[in-house]
């Protein structure tokens, strides 16, 4: 079941790729970002249990806590600057 | 052991499918609030059956420990993060697809025209008993 967990993984990673480069505004953009870095988490968790790596759950910690604070920055960053003029 | 296994086995099976569901939603939904609702929804739940899973094959060890405190970190961040971006995209102009209107509003309307009909009411049950 964790190689069906895997897979799972790697089909929704590549889903939300798809939104994050097609997205019409920047706020989808950012909402596919987040959900990319939370599902790298839960890969690097299921895979690193699976592969049997060393201390693995420390980098999904340090990856978790940098994800929040990354996703909560740039989107204060976008909510009053909009380079582009892109339709919000 | 056999029944943690199978407990396991369910949790992990369960966390893919809703993270592929979650994906799926993502993707094909029409408004950004729908999909920031599909990503919401599925992501706090799929984190916990998936870190569960992990929890229940790797056993009593200082690792399973790190993995509880991954999942206070995840259930902390991900509703804050949620609501912040629903936040700052109402803030920067982009409203939610609607058929009839803001529902905000005609709800508002709604209920002040309840109250109304409360205070005619009222009215009309004072105004009936004053000949008496």
């Amino acid at each position: 079941m964790i190689a069906a967990a895997i897979v799972a993984l790697l089909i929704t990673l590549a889903l939300t790729l798809i939104r994050a480069f097609m997205g019409p505004s920047i706020y989808d953009r950012i909402l596919a970002v987040n959900s990319f870095g939370t599902k790298t988490v839960l890969l690097i968790v299921v895979g690193g249990h699976a592969l049997g790596w060393f201390s693995y759950i420390d980098i999904a910690l340090m990856y978790a806590l940098v994800n929040f604070v990354g996703t909560l920055a740039v989107m204060r960053f976008f909510e009053q600057y909009n380079p582009r003029g892109e339709q919000l | 052991m056999m029944i943690i296994d199978w407990i396991s086995d369910i949790c992990l099976l369960l966390g893919g499918i809703l993270t592929l569901t979650g994906a799926v939603g993502l993707l094909r939904l029409p408004d950004f609030f729908t999909r920031l609702h599909a990503a919401s929804v599925t992501e706090t739940l799929a984190a916990m059956l998936l870190i569960i899973g992990i929890i229940l094959d790797t056993g009593f060890t200082l690792d399973s420990a790190k993995l509880m405190l991954l999942i206070l970190i995840m259930i902390i961040a991900n509703p804050t993060i949620t609501h912040a971006l629903c936040r700052a995209a109402a803030n920067g102009g982009n409203t939610p697809e609607m058929e009839t209107g803001n529902p905000l509003q005609s709800s508002s309307q709604t209920v002040s025209q309840s109250s109304q009909d409360k205070q005619v009411q009222t009215e009309t049950e004072i105004s009936g008993k004053e000949p008496k």
